[in-house]
């Protein structure tokens, strides 16, 4: 036992000490004890707007916990890359924006929140379909606009919804007062739960914000608002577009908290903390995600005219959230450089399957086409492009 | 003279049932549909402004704050963007909510929470999210109110799909349809009519029953007759019936339709009218262009009864322009008895 610990250290000894060192010493069947089951991390403190006290500066990660977050926000970043790729052969259309670069602040936010609590977000929303539940290969063949897509192929890129999850919403802020009537709805029903409501900072300036900040505050709504401030509104920085860039004080009476979103285990208390807050009846709480996307706005935008590639450069070698999550584990001896390469090697593999089934999978069939205009209602007809189609529409 | 009016006052609550039970107007039909669904289905819920405490802007929600709490009936501030999308929020997660426009002019602050977030997301979802709401409130035009208050929306909205799009006229189909509205699992725009709220109607005692409902996509022939199909909604259908009284008396039976419902657009009932009479009319009082008469047309032209039509089919519209404020200017922006006279004389060539 005594010299395999001794093996095993000089392995990362030499491995951390030299890059440049050809051979490595691989060691074969380690057994999982030797890991290390949970650790201490501190995390960045929360800038406060009226409160007293905020999350914790310090968050305990389990080996399982961080495996999982890891996982978690692999398969998103690996999904995303694979729906750029899919967009580029023109094998995806129309709108598609990626979530690449803000993976922490959805894996933080499900880490932290029950699966009876409710979502709902932009039109920036794969890695929110993922969380929420919805399998990849259900994501991948709604962008490619087929049957087995998770809207079968109706919805696109920013309608994709789930059991808790309302979207994926196009209309910028539009999703912000929804969030607060699924709230209402929590309240009315009693049932202890919170809805986490979405929208970035090109939506902060929105009046129908403010009117279901009103609201929810006067109705003490058990609504978390988050601003994911990833620092433009399509090509728009914030100090072009905000007179107050302070978005987790837009809120004004409703107290805020500012987050690093880059960090997972620092978006995790901070949910924690906005849920404990709403579910003791304090009302809506508002919270700034500070993160970044590596992508542009969209697919049709390749990101570079309002920022510098220098930029984007810094924050995936600084900041990258996978990177850090990594690092983490690495260095505290949680995970093994083999055991996550694994792991990205079976995401890898879920991934390209994924792909291949929403290239394969056909396009819904043209029945379907006017099908779920009314629920629950007996078939009806429904004119087609011209008056002798006429066409059938169940619900 | 002063205990007898209090004796009134005091049991007028019992007298109204005992005497009136048979007439009822149009806001009293409402209101007690509005109150028996909220008794049945504690998913229910009414919000907007002054719903609550004022007891409704226009009375339609009187005692029901008294009787439901702040729970069930909820003042919102005057945000209608937030409080539509607050309403569209709780449908998806389960409620039923009832969310009033003070009118349906100020809907057009809302109207996005309207189109894109409860009429088109049981579509976008392919089936998976219903939007069990009610929209409602007064339409159209009133008296006084001039042009931002007295815009008819009935196009507007029956426009798109996804929408259920409804417009009673008497106090039977206020009653009926809110109801079959509240109990519908799609999202229903309820337009009523302002100037119809204090205007009382027979109920029989069917239906006075709790679960009378009504049809949303039915029209209703309100009048038989053989010469022309006069085609008509909510307020309208009023002066078609007063214009048919006068036309009997010169030989000319009217057949009166109440489409009741705007959309779905009930074509077969009209249809059968125009293939048994020959000749047509439609009456509304919104804009012509792009409006109800002008779809009712075009189906006609499009369908079998074209065939039977001994002349072209004809609109009876408000005036194309924005409602003027004083009174002898606002009588003449709206379709009267003599106009849907002098149209049908003119389709029947007398």
């Amino acid at each position: 036992m005594q010299n395999m610990l001794t093996l095993i250290s000089n392995v990362f000894r030499l491995g951390n000490a030299s890059k440049n060192v050809g051979t490595r010493m691989v060691v074969s069947a380690r057994s999982f004890a030797d890991f290390t089951p949970q650790a201490s991390f501190p995390i960045k403190k929360c800038d406060l707007h009226r409160l007293e006290e905020g999350p914790s500066d310090e968050a305990l990660l389990t080996r399982e916990q961080g495996l999982q977050y890891y996982r978690t926000m692999q398969t998103v970043r690996r999904m995303e890359l694979k729906a750029d790729q899919l967009y580029k052969q023109k094998i995806i259309r129309g709108f598609c924006h990626l979530y690449d670069g803000q993976e922490a602040c959805a894996m933080g936010i499900e880490a932290g929140i029950n699966p009876t609590d409710h979502l709902i977000t932009a039109y920036r929303a794969h890695g929110y379909t993922f969380t929420r539940g919805v399998a990849v290969r259900e994501i991948l063949a709604e962008l490619t606009g087929r049957r087995g897509g998770v809207a079968k192929g109706k919805g696109g890129s920013m309608h994709m919804y789930a059991k808790n999850f309302y979207g994926g919403n196009g209309i910028v802020g539009a999703q912000v007062p929804l969030g607060a009537g699924v709230a209402l709805a929590c309240q009315y029903q009693g049932n202890n739960q919170v809805c986490v409501t979405l929208y970035g900072d090109g939506a902060a300036n929105q009046g129908q914000i403010f009117e279901s900040f009103n609201m929810a505050a006067l109705w003490k709504l058990p609504c978390i608002f988050i601003c994911e401030n990833n620092k433009f509104g399509m090509g728009t920085s914030v100090e072009r577009s905000s007179a107050s860039t302070d978005y987790y004080k837009r809120g004004d009476y409703i107290p805020g908290l500012k987050v690093d979103g880059m960090d997972v285990l620092c978006v995790r208390e901070a949910i924690r903390f906005a849920a404990d807050y709403c579910r003791a009846g304090k009302g809506p709480i508002v919270m700034e995600l500070e993160t970044y996307r590596y992508h542009g706005h969209s697919m049709s935008d390749p990101g570079v005219s309002y920022r510098t590639r220098e930029e984007i450069q810094e924050v995936r070698t600084k900041n990258d959230p996978i990177s850090m999550l990594k690092e983490r584990m690495l260095s505290n001896n949680m995970s093994s450089v083999e055991e996550l390469k694994e792991i990205d090697l079976e995401i890898r593999k879920v991934i390209e399957d994924a792909a291949q089934y929403a290239i394969s999978d056909p396009e819904p069939s043209l029945d379907e086409l006017c099908n779920h205009i009314y629920a629950r209602d007996p078939p009806m007809e429904v004119r087609g492009t011209n008056p002798w189609v006429k066409l059938k529409s169940v619900s | 003279m002063a205990s007898l009016r209090s004796f009134l006052q005091c049991n007028f609550d019992i007298l109204r049932k005992t005497f009136v039970i048979l007439f009822v107007n149009v806001r009293d039909a409402l209101n007690q549909a509005m109150d028996e669904e909220l008794e049945r289905d504690e998913r229910v819920f009414l919000l907007g402004e002054e719903v609550a405490q004022y007891d409704g802007a226009y009375k339609v929600s009187r005692g029901l704050w008294k009787k439901y709490g702040d729970k069930r009936i909820i003042d919102t501030p005057i945000t209608e963007m937030g409080f539509a999308g607050i309403a569209v929020g709780a449908a998806f997660a389960g409620l039923r909510p009832i969310c009033e426009f003070m009118t349906w002019n100020f809907s057009m602050q809302a109207i996005d929470q309207v189109i894109n977030s409860a009429a088109k997301t049981y579509y976008m979802s392919a089936g998976f999210q219903t939007v069990p709401i009610v929209f409602r409130g007064p339409n159209g035009s009133s008296a006084g109110v001039a042009a931002q208050h007295s815009q008819c929306f009935a196009a507007w909205y029956g426009h798109c799909p996804g929408l259920k799009v409804v417009s009673p006229w008497n106090s039977e189909d206020a009653r009926g349809l809110l109801k079959a509205a509240i109990r519908d699992d799609n999202p229903v725009v309820f337009l009523e009519n302002e100037m119809m709220y204090g205007v009382p109607f027979e109920l029989s005692e069917e239906m006075m029953h709790k679960d009378f409902v009504i049809p949303i996509g039915k029209a209703k022939v309100e009048r038989q007759g053989t010469h022309i199909t006069l085609v008509s909604h909510s307020r309208c259908v009023g002066f078609c019936l007063d214009a048919a009284a006068v036309l009997a008396k010169e030989g000319v039976e009217c057949e009166v339709v109440n489409l009741r419902t705007i959309r779905p657009l009930d074509v077969d009932t009209i249809e059968a009218s125009v293939m048994k009479t020959g000749n047509l009319v439609t009456v509304e009082g919104g804009w012509p262009q792009y409006g109800v008469g002008a779809e009712i047309c075009a189906r006609i032209m499009e369908g079998p009864a074209f065939n039977y039509l001994d002349a072209p089919a004809v609109r009876v519209t408000g005036v194309d322009i924005p409602m003027p404020y004083a009174k002898i200017l606002e009588d003449h922006s709206v379709p009267q008895i003599k106009d849907i006279i002098f149209s049908v004389k003119k389709v029947l060539n007398m």
